[in-house]
């Protein structure tokens, strides 16, 4: 019987009826599920890799062992995994190796939209692009089949509302296909021989997937009226269709690199006005006039965005439905941090101290916005160190004695290392403030190498953070209790003062984490409330002010007092125990 | 022809517990359906949105403007965010409880007064109330999500009462199907 089923899910549910054995993986939203679903598998030995060069490269391994493996990751996951990327599809795989990258379009949960169809090209890997979750399950599968039939790492490409939508989906038996031997090749060597002639290997296996995707069943024709010819792919079918039903014919793509010649040509032939609809940049549109096909694309449909079916309706010059607006302004409900996020205290220190702040991809992004607007700058994973110690280069010592850098435990492991390496080797006296919550939050609370436990919640070895800034060269390295106010501005004061780089480590688990033992919430006492609204510069959405008096949310209050410490009128005092 | 439900809310309120009762329910009909929603950031206590859809045959999985034919809110702020996306004259089941967003708590922007009048007088049939209470008389507040989910199985008389009742004993953990059963009656 057919499920709902999340798209990621089905992903999941793909690799295990392919018979996958390994999936390395880096978490990141909308790619998140594809590994958590697998780990409920015991078949799958699913692991999170401390990024996702390593998880690409962990994966590809186990492919030369001689299994099936996979691993997922979001858009800009695939920038951190392009280096091993580029040559492992000169090298090849031994069993299918499945690459599958989560878009975001709209930039739901990212902070850029770029389009991962360019890495197929550029890598010369097939993509392949489900529209649904019951085409991500079977086209898993056959990803599996092409990676071994052209020997070549093979991408399945999400985007967030496939990722994240549910539908019907059917499941078939797993079949583990037999272990591949391991044979010792010269030519699995990519040094300069053994790399051109794999180079030329690629260049025949892209002419052979080139005819392979005129005929693919992946790629389908589905005719309707002729006036209208759309070429599209993932979602954008989806829209297409729910727009144009049987008013247009479609060209859908479930192959989108390569891209076929004859196909497109005849389908352009069959119809009146060829139009591509396709989310982001131009790829498919660009093909099609490079085999000098008159179409239309991003003349009509926006680079910037995600689609909708409106967009489509509105742009085509259909009629749009209309709701009834709101007749007044409805205020905006940003993502805050939590009560008794351990992040708060930090920046209401930086904020106090009006320091510079670099900071970094993770919940702790949210320091950005008000009240605290405690955050300057962020880029990618891991920036907020080795951008300080640019930053600070050019600035000297006015940069040094003003800014920091603040970035989580997971994204420190990730890719926070190298640049603090930066920082000690070529000496620059900055500072940065690693935040240890003991997870990786925004994802959805996924353990790393700094928790002390594996993806499936094992005892698993455990990086000492303070040990390891030593080793990589800092002498000043310390831990604060972010709850602690006053310990944590001596800290940032003392290390922004002194002559050499410094580590700040502030340690408090994430209050979201499963067993963290809360304090009953806190009880105001409105007698002496003065109304003066210190209290709410931390933007706790626990607290407000009704009728020039403090309230505090019981239902979302943990009791971490770091208002308490804000209050010059004992208003707002700890009743419980640690 | 595809309906189109919309589930609103504020991160953290258990929109996802009511998104997932309602796919059962209408799976278990035999419609195709789709259920979509975004995870992630948004789910740190900023406003979240679940579209439901489902039909004979449904292609795209989110719901625009103009299109929903019923909205429910577990807030009411959030009621009036997404009025936009309700079809002229379509049904907002919607909770009276206010949960301040960060802007009103800093006095940056005010609470509109008055939502339920005012979506009404904007033409949408309005059917607000206090589910929150009506959860605590089931047992406990954390029913809120199935009390709303009782009312508005009024508005889609197609699916027996039953029905709801065996998507709740296989959505939830054996002890709380009880409670959860007496905040659908109280809802419905």
């Amino acid at each position: 019987m057919k499920q709902l089923m999340l798209g990621n899910a089905a992903v999941a549910r793909g690799l295990y009826e392919a018979g996958v054995k390994v999936i390395s993986s880096y978490p990141g939203t909308p790619s998140t599920e594809i590994t958590e679903e697998a780990a409920k598998f015991p078949e799958i030995y699913c692991e999170w890799a401390p990024n996702e060069k390593v998880a690409l490269e962990a994966a590809h391994g186990a492919t030369l062992g001689g299994v099936r493996a996979a691993c997922a990751m979001k858009h800009v996951g695939l920038n951190v995994a392009a280096d091993p990327l580029f040559t492992i599809s000169y090298q090849g795989v031994n069993a299918g190796l499945v690459i599958c990258v989560a878009d975001d379009p709209g930039m739901h949960s990212s902070q850029n939209e770029q389009d991962s169809r360019h890495y197929a090209e550029a890598a010369k890997a097939p993509m392949l692009e489900p529209s649904d979750s019951e085409e991500a399950r079977v086209f898993t599968k056959r990803a599996f089949e092409l990676s071994e039939q052209f020997n070549t790492p093979v991408f399945i490409r999400m985007c967030t509302r496939v990722a994240h939508s549910q539908s019907l989906t059917d499941t078939a038996e797993r079949v583990v296909p037999e272990q591949v031997p391991y044979v010792k090749d010269p030519m699995k060597v990519m040094m300069t021989v053994a790399s051109r002639k794999a180079h030329a290997r690629v260049e025949e296996r892209t002419r052979a997937l080139v005819e392979f995707a005129e005929t693919t069943d992946l790629n389908r024709v589905e005719m309707g009226g002729t006036a209208v010819g759309i070429v599209t792919s993932s979602t954008s079918y989806q829209y297409a269709r729910e727009v144009f039903g049987e008013d247009a014919s479609v060209l859908k793509l479930g192959l989108t690199w390569p891209l076929p010649e004859k196909l497109l040509r005849d389908f352009a032939a069959r119809v009146d006005r060829l139009i591509v609809l396709e989310e982001l940049d131009p790829v498919i549109e660009k093909h099609c006039r490079a085999l000098g096909l008159r179409v239309e694309g991003k003349s009509l449909f926006p680079v910037c965005g995600e689609f909708s079916q409106n967009l489509v309706r509105e742009r085509m010059g259909l009629p749009v439905p209309a709701g009834a607006r709101f007749p007044e302004e409805v205020p905006a409900r940003p993502p805050v941090m939590c009560a008794g996020c351990p992040h708060r205290g930090v920046f209401y220190v930086l904020k106090k101290l009006c320091c510079m702040v670099y900071g970094d991809i993770g919940c702790y992004t949210l320091g950005a916005v008000a009240p605290l607007n405690a955050m300057d700058l962020n880029v990618c994973m891991g920036a907020s160190c080795s951008g300080l110690h640019g930053f600070n280069l050019a600035m000297g010592r006015e940069g040094e004695k003003h800014s920091v850098g603040v970035i989580g435990d997971s994204t420190f492991i990730h890719s926070g290392m190298t640049g603090i390496c930066d920082i000690a080797y070529n000496a620059t006296n900055s500072t940065v403030i690693i935040l240890d919550n003991s997870i990786t939050g925004m994802t959805g609370h996924q353990q790393n190498p700094t928790t002390g436990k594996n993806l499936r919640g094992e005892p698993a070895a455990k990086v000492d953070l303070e040990a390891l800034c030593r080793a990589l060269g800092f002498n000043r390295v310390r831990v604060v209790d972010p709850y602690d106010l006053a310990a944590t501005e001596r800290a940032v004061r003392e290390e922004l003062a002194a002559e050499e780089p410094g580590i700040i480590i502030s340690r408090r688990p994430c209050v979201m984490i499963k067993g963290t033992v809360h304090k009953p919430p806190l009880a105001p006492d409105t007698e002496k409330c003065a109304g003066c609204r210190a209290c709410m510069t931390v933007g706790c959405p626990a607290i407000s002010i009704h009728e020039k008096k403090v309230r505090v949310d019981p239902t979302l209050c943990v009791g971490c007092g770091v208002c308490t410490q804000l209050c010059r009128f004992s208003a707002l005092e700890v009743t419980g125990n640690d | 022809m595809t309906k189109n439900v919309m589930i609103v809310g504020v991160g953290g309120q258990g929109t996802l517990l009511a998104s997932k009762l309602l796919g059962r329910v209408l799976t278990g009909r035999g419609y195709d359906v789709k259920v979509s929603e975004v995870h992630g950031m948004s789910q740190r206590g900023g406003s979240v949105v679940t579209y439901v859809r489902f039909g004979e045959r449904v292609y795209s999985p989110v719901i625009d403007r103009g299109e929903a034919d019923a909205i429910i809110s577990f807030e009411l702020l959030e009621a009036a965010r997404w009025l936009e996306y309700l079809k002229p004259g379509g049904q907002i089941v919607v909770n009276t409880q206010k949960l301040e967003p960060m802007p009103v708590i800093i006095g940056a922007a005010q609470y509109p007064e008055d939502i339920a009048a005012k979506l009404a007088a904007a033409g949408a049939k309005v059917d607000a109330e206090d589910f929150l209470a009506l959860a605590e008389k089931a047992g406990s507040t954390k029913t809120v999500n199935i009390a709303l989910m009782g009312r508005f199985s009024r508005y889609l008389p197609e699916i027996p009462e039953s029905v709801w009742h065996d998507a709740i004993r296989a959505s939830v953990p054996p002890k709380f199907i009880d409670m959860n059963l007496r905040a659908f009656d109280l809802g419905r």
